[in-house]
This record gives C-alpha cells, structure tokens and sequence, in this order.
C-alpha cells in the first residue's frame, strides 16, 4: 500500500506536470523583455512590476534620504582625504619646521693683557623652529606648538582615528554576536550567566575605568604603538556589552517567530538555521548600531587622547592635536591649530550618526517604499 | 545520595516517598520542580500492537506538554500552564482528524508537540510504524520530511528575507527529493498546483496576499513530499471564498498524493466538511472523539453539544435548542478540579467537582470523557 502511495506523489509531483513547466518557463521571459519592448497588454499589470529584493528595497530607502547621502558623501571625503592626501606632501606628522629663520649675533669684546689689546668675536648663530606659524603657503593649516605641520597631524592624525573606529566597532560587535548569540540560541543557564555578566558591564561607569586603564599603561610604560594596540583592547572590551543584550534579544524573538519554527519542522541543520536565517535578520540592526558606535568610538577615542591618556604623542589622533588647546594664547590666538581637528571630529561623528539614522529607517520595514 | 535512591522510588512506584521532617520537605518543595513524577507516569504504558501501527500513521498515547509559568529564584518552573493534559489520538493512513476548540484550549500546541516542535513533557508518539517518542534532534531531522505542517499565521511563518522559490525550494534541497538541477522546475510545477503563477518565484513574501501566502505554505510543506500534514488553521485568516478555495485544494492534494492530516479549526463546518473523524479539545484534554457523522449526529459529551447548538442551522423547520454555555473559559494556568468543564457544564453533578472522568471509549472509534456515561 505504502509503495502504490509514493508512486502517486511522484507522478504529481515531477515529470507528470513538465507541460505547463516549460509553458511557464516560455511566458516569464519574454516578459522581462517585453519591459523594453512595447508592452503587451493582456499581461497583468502587478507582473511587470520590477521585483525588488529586501536589500535593494534597503538600499533605494536609504539612497532617498538627503541627510544620509551627505553623511556618507562627508565619510568618504574624510578618509579619502586622510588617507590619500599625506602621499602627496614629503613632510608627516613628525616632521618638524626648522626655517624659523635664523640669526646670528656676535659681540665683540675687547681686552688687553700685557699692552697688547686682543678682541674677541662671540658668535652665536641660532635656527629657530617654525612654531605657531598661522597659514602659509607652506603650511596650510600653519603650524602647531612644536613647528609640525598642522595639516599633516590632522590627516595622519584621521587615519589613526577613523582606523581605531572600525577596528574597535568590528572587535567590539564580533565579540557581542558571538557573546549575544550564544545567549541568545541557548537560552537558560548560559543566558542567565552571561546576560548577568553584561548587567555588570553596564553599570561600570566607563569614562572614570578607561581613565583608570589608560592611567595603569601610562604607569607601565606602554608606549608608541603598543599604547594605541592596548587603547584598542581596552574600548572593546568595555563597548561589547550594548551589542550583545542587543543581538540576544533579536535571537531570542527570532527563535519565536513562526518561520524559524517553519525550519525547525522542514529538519533543516543547524548551521543553515544559524547562518541563512537568523544572521541575516539580526544583520540590519547589527549593521545601524555598527554606525552609530563608530561615531561614539571616535569621541571617546578623542576624548582620552585629549587628557593625554589616548594616543600618545608624538603619534597624532584628533584628539591629542586638540592638546594643544591647554595653552591660553593657543586658544586665544591660534584657531587653526584646534580648530580643524575639532570640526574633524564633529564631522565624523555627525556623518556617522546620519548614516546610522538613514540605514535604521531604511531597515525599517514599516517605512514606505 | 538520599535523593538518589528516592527518585528512583518515585519513578518505579507511586508509591510515596518515606516521611521526612518538615524543614527538609520545605526546602525540597522550593527547589523542585512542580510536577509530581508519579502524576506523568499514571497510566500504564502500553505500546500499540503491529496491527495499529500498520493502520495508522500517527498514534499518540497521553501526550502532555506543559509551560513553566513560575520559575524559583535559580530558573526551576515551580508552577505550570498545562495546555496540553494527557491526549491520545490515532489518524489512520490517508485520512483527516479534525480537532475544534474554543481559542486557547491547546489545539495548536497539540499539534507542535505532536510533531517534535515543541518538547513534550511526558506522554508516546508513534509515527509511521517507529516509536518516536524519545527521538533527538537529529533522528527527528530524519522524519521531519514526512511529517509536515502549515502554520496558523501565514504573515509570520515565511522567512521575510527569502524568495518564495527559495522558501518552498529549501526543503527539496535538504532532504535531496528531486537532483539539485531539477529542484526550480518541480518546484514551480509545484507552485502552478497550489494556484500560483510559477512567475513569482523570484518575488518575496511581503508582495503577496493572505491567501496567496497560505499557498506558499502550502506549497512549502508539500514540496517534501510528507505523509501527514498538521493544518494549523490554514484558513481561519482568509475570507469565505478563498476558504473554500483552500479547502478543495487541500481535499485535492490530499487524494493525489494518499496525505494524512490533522485539521485544526475552531470553525465546525470547516471541520465536518473536511474531516473523517473529529476530536473536540477543551483547555488542554480531548473530551470527544469519534467519526465525524456521529459526533455531528449523536454527540456525547455536553462541551460538544453546547458547541453544536451553537452552529447555525440553514433549515428554519429544524429547530434546535441553543445551549449557552454560562461563564467564560478557566485559565488553563488554573484549571478546575475534577472535569474541567464542570464550571460550565448544564449537567454538572457533585462527582463531576471532585473526580475527573475517564477517557474511554464507548463505541467503535468514539471515545468520550464524562460522568453522564458508565466509567468502568
Ligand atoms: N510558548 C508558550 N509558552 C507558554 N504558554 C503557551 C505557549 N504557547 C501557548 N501557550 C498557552 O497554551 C494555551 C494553548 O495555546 P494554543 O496556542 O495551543 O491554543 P489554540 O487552541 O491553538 O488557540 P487558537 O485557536 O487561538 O489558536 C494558551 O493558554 C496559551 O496561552
Ligand atoms: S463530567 Fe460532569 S461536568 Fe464534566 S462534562 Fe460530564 S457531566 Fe459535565
Ligand atoms: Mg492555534
């Protein structure tokens, strides 16, 4: 009985119906082309309609919106500037000016020992550095306190900003996805556990602990490059906790959903669930909040170096050319000395947070086409 | 090492365990979990004979599944919502067992339980010949393609981020059911079947209609060739025409291709006309079961005539005498002692309060929990 039952299915299934198949096949393209040629009339209409992936839905949303597109117009124009620019100059963001211009002064004395009169030529010959100079041909953005150029600081000083950005925001969402995920998908006892964990990491007030932590390198003598590899560390690991509640909370309500459980009875593996299905949905929230912590990374990046505890000199961020703003007459007099890393900074973060707010209203779905 | 032995105890023998002071029981108490184990195993266990199993593909014997509500401070459930108390069913190859219920009485959960969706708290599951009870993830990833269901919410059951060939298409390529380069073409005949344009394989779900994704449903959960299908409400979101449509659909596909389903409604026509026999569920236990005619015709149980007097009668002459069920429906969370009808029921009797009918069966196939009829 079982066997007659499978050769029923087979024969309505498969090959017993290949007629209207390729009958099918035969009508769908010439339509995609019909949309060049004259339209055909008997088509119905909803058919002709250009189908739209969710992504490219996505996309045409976000490509809407002025804000966005000059956010991301602005991004690009940062890091393409911060990291082409510098090529075309020789001097970097050590290179000190010493064409200060020079003087030499020379005092004559004259003495006699025994009736004989000798004189003697004291010359001192000085090269002044070339500090505070304002904007010049040769210095764009003049120079800062040091007599290095200004211009150079901002975009080397770009390039370390924006690079800690992404490499914090990509460390800092792996570590939360793969902490929020486990979470997430298990449930129970190891939710509890590490849901816990992120409570605690949350409450941590971080401005006074990353003090603390860039205090105990500085103490330890980590300097250079390593200073900035440990700064890197230190922000992730006080900036996965927000990402984590996040991605668990998206996979705990996916886990719910009735087409995870649609997988779940169509006996799909695990890794297709994981990767094709739950991935995918976590993605765009994922993707906003990457955005928008770029910008947030950058200012608390900014900020240590400021207090002198981020990036230490002489390696340049935003942050620490803004140190210079600790002399009265700097602030006073030399505006291009702060300022344009200031409107660097604001610039980032402003564009970032457009962007973020263009890609989450774009992921929206409720939003109109 | 004292609880060792004394689980052991309790699940051999309901027997209770052995006195103990005060303090220690209470302590016990907070921890535990709420269900007594002698109250899962109360019944004897006894597998289906090689006839049964022959006759009909699914068989299940005093499932159960309840959701912890109340857990203790450490994550334990101390108090629980049974949506599913002790049901046992059969559906014979081929055929369609309706199940009716007021919302909320636990039909879908029966359903997802059955199949391994949701894990069952106690309870046998026979399934095409092969005891599944107490299959893993794994060994149940093997079956699933054989045992299929359409979902009641046809908005939330398709994956947003997939194209409809892809989503109907995934199953077919798991379990490897036509060669890989053949998968769009049977899909796509597949689709003209359920009665859709083949041209909307490549379009996502949030372009369609209500009814044309319960298609898409359909056609997801038949592209694997199953045995048996649980229909979850497949039409209560749509209106009447589509409904019908659906419906003979469903009664078409379900000729050709010899499919066993359970079908899931509170509509009763719905039921009568799809269905060969009829299970009526009341928060959480099967009251009534037995071949459609005959509970349509002679019901046994007050909860299924209270609910078939309720059914409107097309001819005027054939008056029936509505009965309204008073109140409203208990919590499952908090059902009542003794029948859980007796709240409501018009022929409610003293022994009803304290002592829960019996579920037995009283004629060929027509089974029936109450105290109207002979318990023994
Ligand atoms: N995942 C869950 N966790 C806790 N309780 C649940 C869960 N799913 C269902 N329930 C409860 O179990 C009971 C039965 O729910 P179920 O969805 O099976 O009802 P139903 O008969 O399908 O109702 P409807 O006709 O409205 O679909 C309800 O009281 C519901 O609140
Ligand atoms: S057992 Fe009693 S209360 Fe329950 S349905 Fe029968 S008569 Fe009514
Ligand atoms: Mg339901």
């Amino acid at each position: 009985m079982d066997k007659e039952n499978n050769n029923e299915r087979d024969e309505l299934l498969t090959p017993g119906t290949a007629e209207p198949v390729e009958a099918v096949n035969e009508e769908a393209k010439p339509q995609e082309t019909a949309e060049t040629d004259q339209p055909q009339e008997t088509e119905n209409l909803s058919d002709r309609v250009k189908v739209l992936s969710p992504a490219q839905l996505v996309a045409r949303r976000f490509f809407r919106s002025k804000l966005s597109m000059i956010g991301l117009v602005t991004l690009l124009v940062l890091y393409l500037v911060c990291f082409i620019g510098p090529l075309f100059s020789d001097m970097d963001y050590k290179t000190i000016d010493y064409n200060g211009g020079s003087s030499s002064q020379s005092t004559e004395i004259t003495y006699t020992v025994d009736g004989e009169t000798y004189t003697m030529y004291d010359i001192t010959y000085t090269e002044s550095i070339n500090l505070k100079a304002y904007p010049s041909a040769d210095h764009w953005l003049g120079t800062d306190e040091n007599g290095r150029d200004v211009l150079m600081r901002v975009l080397y000083g770009g390039q370390i900003s924006l690079t800690i950005g992404i490499v914090v925001v990509v460390l800092e969402t792996l570590l939360g996805v793969i902490m929020g995920g486990i979470a997430g998908y298990f449930g129970k006892w190891v939710d509890q556990i590490i849901m816990r964990i992120v409570d605690i990491f949350y409450c941590i007030p971080q401005m006074p602990i990353l003090l603390i932590c860039s205090a105990i390198l500085a103490a330890n003598e980590v300097n250079g490059i390593a200073r900035i590899y440990w700064l890197c560390l230190v922000l992730v690991f006080f900036g996965w906790a927000g990402t984590a509640r996040l991605v668990r909370g998206q996979i705990l309500s996916l886990r719910e959903q009735e087409f995870m459980l649609a997988e779940r009875s169509m006996g799909v593996p695990v890794w297709r669930k994981i990767f094709l299905h739950l991935i995918p949905n976590v993605l765009p929230l994922l993707i906003v909040q990457m955005t928008l912590g770029l910008g947030s990374v950058i200012l608390t990046e900014s900020t240590l170096s400021y207090l002198g505890l981020g990036v230490p000199i002489p390696y340049a961020t935003w942050g620490n050319i803004i140190q210079a703003l600790r002399d009265f007459t700097t602030l006073q007099y030399h505006f291009h000395i702060w300022g344009p890393p200031g409107i660097c900074i604001m610039l980032a973060v402003l564009s970032f947070n457009f962007v973020g707010d263009g890609l989450r209203d774009a992921f929206d779905p409720k939003m109109k086409k | 090492m004292e609880e060792k032995t004394e689980n052991t105890q309790e699940s051999t023998s309901p027997v209770p365990p052995k006195k103990q002071n005060a303090f220690v029981t209470n302590a016990k108490k907070l921890f535990q979990a709420g269900i007594p184990r002698a109250s899962l195993q109360d019944y004897d266990k006894t597998p289906p004979t090689e006839e049964e199993l022959k006759e009909n593909i699914l068989i299940v014997n005093h499932l159960k599944k309840y959701f912890p509500v109340e857990t203790n401070l450490i994550g334990q459930p101390i108090r629980y919502l049974k949506a599913v108390d002790d049901v046992s069913l059969r559906i014979p190859y081929g055929k369609t067992l309706g199940i009716v219920g007021e919302s909320g009485c636990g039909k879908t959960t029966l359903g997802r339980t059955l199949l391994g969706l949701y894990g069952k708290t106690a309870g046998e599951v026979y399934f095409d010949g092969a005891d599944i009870t107490d299959f893993g993830e794994r060994q149940m990833n093997t079956i699933r393609k054989d045992m299929q269901v359409i979902f009641q919410d046809p908005y939330s059951s398709l994956s947003p981020r997939f194209t409809v060939g892809g989503i109907i298409s995934e199953g077919v390529a798991v379990h490897k059911i036509v060669p890989r380069d053949e998968i769009k073409d049977y899909v796509m005949a597949l689709m003209e079947r359920c009665g859709l344009q083949p041209q909307y394989y490549e379009r996502y779900p949030y372009e369609f209609s209500g009814g044309q994704r319960q298609r898409i449903c359909i056609a997801r959960a038949l592209a694997v060739k199953p045995k048996f299908v649980v229909c979850d409400e497949p039409v209560s979101a749509l209106d009447v025409s589509i409904q019908a449509q659906i419906l003979n659909l469903l009664r078409e596909l379900q000729t050709e291709m010899q499919l066993a389903y359970m079908f899931i409604s509170h509509d009763l026509s719905v039921v009568q006309h799809v269905s060969d026999s009829v299970g009526v569920m009341y928060l959480g236990s099967m009251v009534e079961c037995g071949p459609t005619d005959r509970i349509f015709e002679n019901p046994m149980h007050p909860y299924t005539k209270s609910l078939l007097s309720a059914v409107p009668v097309p001819d005027p002459r054939r008056k029936k005498d509505r009965i309204i069920l008073q109140g409203s429906i208990p919590s499952p969370a908090n059902p009542p002692s003794g029948c859980r009808f007796h709240t409501r029921c018009p022929a409610c009797m003293d022994i009803c309060k304290e002592q829960a009918p019996v579920y037995r069966e009283y004629e060929a196939g027509h089974s029936c929990a109450c105290h109207l009829y002979p318990q023994e």
